[in-house]
C-alpha cells in the first residue's frame, strides 16, 4: 500500500499515554488489564450459541432479502423489454405489453418497498432477539459470580460489557446481515457470470479475489488488536465515571475536581488514540482494497482488449465483462464496513465471552438436596463448621482449620479486632465463600449441596452497608421476600422502628429512594436493612457489623426485635458494640483467624480471658 | 425491584421537545467547529470520489465503443492507462475522506466526553442525588458514539446525496421536463412522509436511549448491591427487574424498526413508481416518435443511478434524528447549573479573621425537592463552636445531623440564615478556600482508586510531606497499611485492593485530619472500629482536637466524650447545649438517645 494515509500517526504514537494509574501494568494481573483470558474458540462459540437458535429466522431473513433483491433487480430487465417489445407492439396499437411493464414495474416496485420493510423488520427481530439473550447471559452470569470476583472486576467494566460492548454486536447485527449477504450474493454471482462469459477473463477476475483476502486477513489482524484495545479503553473511562459520580461528595470536599479532570483526559485520550487508530485502519483497508480491485479493472481490461485485437476475444463479450467487473467490486467498501463492524464486535465478544468464562467460586450444586423439615418447634437450626479451613486463592491463610457447632436457636456474638476473620467467617457461613477445606453444614445438610433458593430460605446475611435499590422503599423492604404484602412489609418495619421515619418520608412507603437513598441516612438504610432481614425469616440470620450506624435506641429496637420476631432463630452477630453481647447465649472472641474463646458472656466477663479486657474497656466507652 | 425508574429525572425536559432536530442538532456546532475544514474537505473529497466513480464507466464505455472497438492498441494501452490512474485516484479520495475526519472526529467525541465529565464534577450535589448514575453515565458512552458516527457518516452522507438528489434531478428536467416533472411528483409524499416519521421515530429513538440509561443503572446497582443480592438470595428480583427493561428496550427497538421499515418501504417503493411511470409514459412518446429511445435510457440510466441517494435518505434522516435525540440528552445535563462558585462580596467593613470559631445564625435548609408545605429540615440553628473547641452534634436518626455537616463545605446551600468561620460568612469564601479549611470525614468511607497516601494526601493542600502523612496515618491508627503489599503505595478503591469498613474508616479519619485543618467536620467517624481500636483513636483524636475546631456527629457516649460540648438536635433545632453529663441529667431525649432509656424517665434495667 503507497497510500498516503499510511503517513498518518496511527500506530505507535509517539505521545503514548503515561500508562493509566489503575491500569497497574505492574502487577500484570488480568483483572487490573480488564484482560480476562478467554478460552480458545469461546468468541466463536459464544457467537454460535447466540445464533443457533435463530437459524430458522435468519434463513427465512435471508430468503426475504433474495426475493427484495429479485424484485429490484427486475427494473433493468423490464427497462429492455419496454423498450425492444413493448414499444414496437404499442406503435401496432397492442397496448398489451405496455399494460403488462407498468403492471409488472407496480408489482416490482411495491414488492421490493415490502419486502424491504419485512426486512427490516425480520432481521431487527433476531438482532433484538439475539442482544436479549446476551444481555440477560451476562447479567445472569455475573450475579452468579461470587462477592470477590465483583470486588476485583468493578462495576464500571460490568456495566461497559453489558452497554458498549453489547452495542458493538449489535451494529454488526444491525447492518451486517445484510452486507454479508449482499456481498456474498454478487461475488458469487458475478464470478459465475464473468467465468461463463469468458473463462480466461474470469480466472483472473478470481484470481484478483487472492490480494483482497490476504488484504482483509491483515486488516482483520490489525483491526482486532485495535478494537480489543479500544474496549479497554472506554471500560477504563466508564470505570473513572462511575467512580466519580458515585463519590461526588468527597470529590467535592476534598477538591479533587481538577486532579480529576486530568485523570480523566488520560483515559478519554487514549481511547480518542485507539478510536481514530481504528478509523485509520478501516481507511486503509478502503485505500488498499480499492486499489487492488481498480488495479485488477484496468489490467483485465488491457489483457482482453489485447485479447480482442488479436482477435481471440469477441468485442461484445469484453464490453459485457467490462461492466459486470465494476459491480464485481462495488461491494468492496460494504465489505470493509461488514468486516469492521465485525472486528468490532469480536473484540468485544472477546471481553464478553472472557467474562462468561469466569467460573462461581461457588457453583450451585449438580445434585441438590433439600433441607430437612425442622427438628424441633424451633425455627432455627443447627450450624456445624465441619473440620473448615480457609485461606485465598493466592495463599496467605486466614482461618486455620477450626471445628464448631452453634446449635439451634442459639444467638452468638462473635468478637475480635479488625482482620480477626470474623467477616470470613460469617461469609463461609452465608456460602459467599467456600471453604478450602472441611464442610459447613445446615441441619447435616452442607452448604454446597443445597440450591441458591433453598439455601437463602435457611440462610440471610445483613452487611454493613446496607444498599438500596432504586425503587420504592417498600420494594427495598420486599427483597427479603418479594411476595410480601404491604401488610407483611409495614409490620416488619414496626418491628424494626423504622416505620416513623418511613412515614414522614414524602411518599411514605412509596417513596422513591432515588440514586441508592440519597436522602436516607445511614442509619435509616440500615434500619430497612434490617426489615428485609425479619420479612426474609430465615432460620439462620448473619448480622455483619448491620448495626454500625444506629444510634443507640435504634440498636435497641434491633435487639428487641432479635428477642421476639427473630426468637429462635440460629443468630450470628457480628459486632464492635458490645451491647450486643447482652442478648448472645453465646461468645466467640477470634484473633489472628483463631477461636480464642468460647463461652456464655457472663462466665467470660468474669474470667481473665480477652473478652473480659474488651467489656471492660467498652463499660468505659459508655461512660 | 426498580420497575418503574424515572427516567429521564423531573427536572429534565421529559421526550424530545417541540425543538426541531436541526435546531438540536446546531448545539454541536462549538465542538463542531474546530473540525468544520476537515469535514468540509471530507464532504468535498467525497462529492469528487463519487464523479470519479461516475467517469470511470464512461472510460469503460469509451474504450470499448473506441479504440477497441477500431482496434487500435496505443488507444487501448492509454485507456487502460487512464483507468488505473482514475481506479487510483478514487482509491486514494476514498481513503483521503476517511483520514481527514478520523482523528478530528475521536476528537470531538472525547472533548464532548471530557465537557460533560467536568461539568458533572461540578453539578450540585443535589443534582446527583436526583439522576440515576447510569443515565449520566450512558450520555457520556453510547450517545456520544451515535454522535460521532452522525458526524462522520450521516452528515457527509446528507449532504452528499442530498447533492447528487438535486443534480440528478436537474440533469433529468434538462433532458426531458416532462419526465422530469413525472419523477418529481412523488417528492411532495416523501417530504410529508418523511415529517411524520421524524417525529415518530424521534420520540422512539428517545425512549430507547432513556432505556438503555436505566438498564445502566440496574447493572451498576446489581454490582454495587451485590452483597446484599447475595445475602437474601434474591438474584431473581434483580433480574426480573432487568428482564423487563430489557424486554422494554426490545419492544423499542422493534418500535424503531417497524418506523424504519415503514420509511424505507415508502422511499422505496414511490420513486421506483415513479420510474415505471416515466417508462411508460416515455414508451408511449417513444412509440409516437416525440421522443428518441436513447433519451429515455439515459433518463431512465440517471434515474437508476439516484436510486441509492434516494433510498438512503431514510436512514440518513434516522440516524440523524437519534444524533439530534443523543444531543438532547447531552444537553439536557450540560444545560444543568453547575454549582455557583461566585463569591458574594463580603457587606460592610471587611471583617478581620479573627479567631471566632464556627458560628451557625439562625440556619434554615430544606431539600430544593422537598414536598412543598413540608416543615424545613434544619428550621433556625443558632450554634456556635468556639476556636479550638470541638462540639459533638447528638440527634435521633434522620434528625439531619448529616444535612448539617453537608451545609459547612457547602455541598448543600443553606435556604436561610448563615454560617461563618472565623467571622466570615461562607459564602463570602471562595469555593476552593472554604473547602481546603474544612477537612470533612464522611460517614461511608469512600476510597478513590489511587494508592492509600494519595487517597490520604487528597485531603492536605498539595504541599503536604511523608511526615505529615505518617502522622495522620497514626492518629487514625492505621497502621495496618504498613502491612499492605507495597505500604502507602498500595493501591486501594474500587480498583484496587478491597479493604474493610474499618480500615476504609481509618484512612478517611486519616484524610480529613491530614494537614492539620483549622475546621474538621466528622460524621459518626468511628462507628465500624472496634472498641480496642476506637479507644486507641479516641486517645490520638484528642491531640489533634485540641488545637482544632471541630463538628463531630456522634452516636455513642464514647465519641461524644471526645468533644468539649454537645449539642442535641431535635426537629430542626437545637435543643439544648452542654457537657454530656449535663445533658444526660438534664434532657430526657438526650439521656435516651445516649442511654437507651425511655424518655418518659422509667427506668429500664440499666444492667
Amino acid at each position: 500500500m503507497t497510500a498516503p494515509t499510511t503517513s498518518a500517526p496511527a500506530t505507535g504514537d509517539p505521545d503514548g499515554v503515561p500508562p493509566a494509574r489503575e491500569s497497574g501494568q505492574d502487577t500484570g494481573d488480568p483483572f487490573d488489564r480488564d484482560v480476562l483470558p478467554t478460552p480458545p474458540g469461546a468468541t466463536a462459540a459464544l457467537l454460535r450459541s447466540l445464533l443457533a437458535p435463530m437459524k430458522a429466522r435468519v434463513a427465512g431473513t435471508t430468503v426475504l432479502l433474495l426475493l427484495q433483491q429479485a424484485a429490484v433487480q427486475a427494473g433493468p430487465l423490464l427497462v429492455a423489454y419496454a423498450i425492444d417489445t413493448a414499444v414496437p407492439a404499442f406503435r401496432r396499437h397492442d397496448h398489451g405489453p405496455l399494460a403488462a411493464v407498468a403492471a409488472g414495474y407496480l408489482l416490482c416496485a411495491l414488492a421490493a418497498g415490502g419486502l424491504q420493510g419485512a426486512f427490516i423488520v425480520a432481521s431487527a427481530r433476531v438482532d433484538q432477539d439475539v442482544l436479549l439473550d446476551l444481555r440477560g447471559r451476562i447479567f445472569r452470569h455475573a450475579q452468579a459470580l461470587s462477592v470477590d470476583f465483583h470486588e476485583r472486576y468493578t462495576s464500571g467494566r460490568l456495566i461497559s460489557r453489558s452497554t458498549t460492548d453489547v452495542e458493538s454486536l449489535r451494529e454488526l447485527l444491525d447492518e451486517g446481515l445484510q452486507e454479508l449477504i449482499s456481498v456474498v450474493l454478487s461475488f458469487v454471482s458475478i464470478s459465475a457470470m464473468l467465468l461463463w462469459l469468458d473463462a480466461g477473463l474470469g480466472a483472473v477476475a478470481v484470481a484478483s479475489f487472492v490480494p483482497l483476502y490476504l488484504l482483509v486477513r491483515l486488516y482483520r489482524r490489525r483491526a482486532g488488536r485495535v478494537y480489543r484495545e479500544r474496549s479497554t479503553a472506554i471500560a477504563a473511562v466508564i470505570v473513572k465515571f462511575v467512580e466519580t459520580v458515585n463519590g461526588i461528595r468527597p470529590v467535592r470536599a476534598f477538591r479533587r475536581e481538577a486532579a480529576n479532570d486530568a485523570e480523566f483526559r488520560v483515559l478519554n485520550r487514549r481511547h480518542e488514540r485507539v478510536n481514530g487508530d481504528a478509523l485509520l485502519e478501516m481507511a486503509r483497508y478502503v485505500v488498499g482494497s480499492r486499489l487492488v480491485a481498480n488495479t485488477a479493472v484496468a489490467g483485465i481490461v488491457l489483457w482482453g482488449a489485447w485479447r480482442v485485437t488479436d482477435g481471440s476475444l469477441e468485442l461484445g463479450v469484453l464490453a459485457a465483462a467490462v461492466l459486470y467487473l465494476r459491480r464485481l467490486y462495488d461491494p468492496i467498501d460494504r465489505l470493509g464496513m461488514f468486516l469492521n463492524s465485525y472486528q468490532s464486535a469480536a473484540a468485544s465478544l472477546e471481553k464478553i465471552a472472557g467474562l462468561l468464562a469466569q467460573t462461581p467460586s461457588v457453583p450451585e450444586p449438580a445434585a441438590p438436596r433439600q433441607l430437612p423439615p425442622a427438628r424441633s418447634h424451633l425455627p432455627g437450626r443447627e450450624v456445624v463448621f465441619d473440620g473448615v479451613r480457609f485461606g485465598y486463592r493466592t495463599g496467605g491463610e486466614v482461618l486455620p482449620r477450626f471445628d464448631l457447632t452453634l446449635p439451634a436457636g442459639q444467638t452468638v456474638a462473635v468478637v475480635g479486632s479488625t482482620g480477626a476473620g470474623k467477616s470470613t467467617l460469617a461469609k463461609l457461613l452465608a456460602r459467599f465463600y467456600d471453604p478450602t477445606e472441611g464442610r459447613v453444614l445446615l441441619d447435616g445438610v452442607d452448604l454446597r449441596d443445597l440450591p441458591m433458593p433453598e439455601l437463602r430460605r435457611g440462610v440471610v446475611m445483613v452487611t454493613q452497608e446496607a444498599f438500596l435499590f432504586s425503587g420504592t422503599v417498600a420494594e427495598n423492604i420486599a427483597l427479603g421476600r418479594p411476595e410480601a404484602s404491604r401488610e407483611e412489609i409495614e409490620r416488619a418495619a414496626k418491628a424494626i422502628g423504622a416505620h416513623d421515619f418511613i412515614t414522614t418520608l414524602p411518599d411514605g412507603y412509596d417513596t422513591d429512594v432515588r440514586k441508592r437513598g440519597g436522602r436516607i441516612s445511614a442509619g435509616q438504610r440500615q434500619l430497612v436493612g434490617f426489615a428485609r432481614a425479619l420479612l426474609a425469616d430465615p432460620a439462620v440470620l448473619i448480622l455483619d457489623e448491620a448495626t454500625s450506624s444506629l444510634d443507640i435506641p435504634g440498636e435497641q429496637a434491633v435487639q428487641r426485635a432479635m428477642a421476639t420476631v427473630l426468637r429462635g432463630r440460629t443468630a450470628v452477630v457480628i459486632a464492635h458494640r458490645l451491647s450486643t453481647v447482652e442478648i448472645a447465649d453465646r461468645v466467640l472472641v477470634m484473633e489472628h483467624g483463631r477461636i480464642v474463646e468460647d463461652g456464655t458472656p457472663a462466665e467470660l466477663i468474669a474470667g481473665t480471658g480477652p473478652f473480659a479486657g474488651l467489656h471492660r474497656a467498652w463499660r468505659d466507652s459508655l461512660a | 425491584m426498580p420497575t418503574t425508574l424515572p427516567s429521564p429525572p423531573e427536572d429534565g425536559p421529559t421526550g424530545p421537545t417541540g425543538r426541531s432536530a436541526v435546531r438540536t442538532l446546531l448545539r454541536l456546532w462549538p465542538y463542531v467547529r474546530p473540525v468544520r475544514a476537515r469535514l468540509c474537505a471530507a464532504a468535498s473529497v467525497a462529492i469528487l470520489a463519487s464523479c470519479v466513480g461516475l467517469v470511470i464507466p464512461l472510460v469503460l464505455k469509451w474504450l470499448v465503443d473506441g479504440p477497441v472497438a477500431d482496434r487500435d492498441g496505443d488507444g487501448v494501452a492509454r485507456g487502460a492507462l487512464y483507468l488505473l490512474l482514475l481506479g487510483v485516484a478514487e482509491a486514494l479520495l476514498f481513503g483521503l475522506r476517511r483520514w481527514l475526519v478520523a482523528r478530528p472526529l475521536s476528537r470531538v467525541e472525547a472533548q464532548l466526553r471530557a465537557d460533560l465529565y467536568a461539568h458533572v464534577q461540578r453539578l450540585p450535589v443535589a443534582f446527583h442525588d436526583r439522576w440515576a448514575s447510569g443515565q449520566l453515565l450512558s450520555r457520556g458512552t453510547t450517545d456520544l458514539m451515535l454522535l460521532r458516527q452522525f458526524l462522520a457518516f450521516s452528515l457527509t452522507f446528507l449532504l452528499v446525496n442530498g447533492v447528487t438528489i438535486l443534480v440528478g434531478m436537474v440533469v433529468m428536467l434538462l433532458q426531458d421536463w416532462t419526465l422530469g416533472l413525472v419523477m418529481l411528483a412523488p417528492a411532495v409524499p416523501l417530504v410529508a412522509f418523511s415529517a411524520v416519521f421524524e417525529k415518530r421515530y424521534a420520540r422512539a429513538a428517545r425512549l430507547a436511549q432513556d432505556q438503555v440509561g436505566d438498564l445502566t443503572t440496574v447493572v451498576e446497582e446489581s454490582v454495587l448491591g451485590i452483597r446484599v443480592i447475595k445475602g437474601f438470595g434474591r438474584h431473581r428480583s434483580q433480574a426480573r427487574a432487568f428482564r423487563e427493561l430489557s424486554w422494554r428496550l426490545r419492544d423499542t427497538e422493534l418500535r424503531k424498526a417497524r418506523l424504519l421499515a415503514s420509511i424505507w418501504a415508502v422511499i422505496m417503493t414511490l420513486p421506483e413508481v415513479a420510474i415505471g411511470a416515466t417508462l411508460v409514459v416515455g414508451a408511449v412518446q417513444v412509440a409516437d416518435g416525440s421522443l428518441s429511445a436513447g433519451t429515455l435510457v439515459a433518463f431512465l440510466s440517471t434515474a437508476l443511478a439516484l436510486r441509492w441517494p434516494v433510498e438512503s435518505i431514510g436512514f440518513l434522516l434516522a440516524m440523524s434524528q437519534e444524533a439530534a435525540t443523543a444531543t438532547e440528552r447531552y444537553f439536557e445535563v450540560m444545560d444543568a447549573q453547575p454549582e455557583d462558585l461566585s463569591v458574594r462580596p463580603a457587606g460592610g467593613p471587611p471583617v478581620p479573621a479573627a479567631a471566632d470559631g464556627l458560628r451557625f445564625e439562625n440556619v434554615r435548609f430544606r431539600y430544593p425537592d422537598a414536598p412543598p408545605g413540608s416543615p424545613p429540615l434544619l428550621d433556625g440553628i443558632d450554634l456556635h463552636i468556639r476556636p479550638g473547641e470541638s462540639l459533638a452534634l447528638v440527634g435521633a436518626t434522620g434528625s439531619g445531623k448529616t444535612t448539617l455537616t453537608a451545609l459547612v463545605p457547602r455541598l448543600h446551600e443553606v435556604t436561610g440564615g448563615r454560617i461563618t468561620l472565623d467571622g466570615r460568612d461562607i459564602t463570602t469564601l471562595p469555593r476552593e478556600e472554604l473547602r481546603a479549611m474544612v477537612a470533612v470525614a464522611f460517614e461511608e468511607p469512600t476510597l478513590f482508586s489511587a494508592s492509600v497516601a494519595d487517597n490520604v494526601l487528597m485531603g492536605g493542600d498539595g504541599d503536604t510531606d511523608t511526615a505529615e502523612l505518617h502522622r495522620a496515618l497514626a492518629v487514625a491508627q492505621a497502621d495496618f497499611v504498613h502491612t499492605l503489599p507495597e505500604g502507602t503505595a498500595t493501591q486501594v478503591g474500587e480498583q484496587g485492593l478491597s479493604l474493610s469498613g474499618g480500615q476504609r474508616q481509618r484512612l478517611a479519619l486519616a484524610r480529613a485530619v491530614v494537614g492539620r485543618p483549622r475546621f474538621l467536620v466528622l460524621d459518626d467517624p468511628l462507628s465500624a472500629l472496634d472498641v480496642h481500636t476506637e479507644a486507641a483513636v479516641e486517645a490520638a483524636l484528642r491531640q489533634v482536637l485540641a488545637g482544632t475546631t471541630a463538628l463531630i456527629v456522634a452516636h455513642r457516649p464514647s465519641t461524644v466524650l471526645l468533644a468539649d460540648r454537645v449539642a442535641l438536635l431535635s426537629h430542626g433545632r437545637i435543643a439544648a447545649v452542654g457537657t454530656h453529663h449535663e445533658l444526660l441529667r438534664t434532657h430526657p431525649e438526650y439521656a435516651h438517645l445516649m442511654s437507651g432509656r425511655s424518655p418518659a424517665g422509667e427506668e429500664e434495667d440499666d444492667r
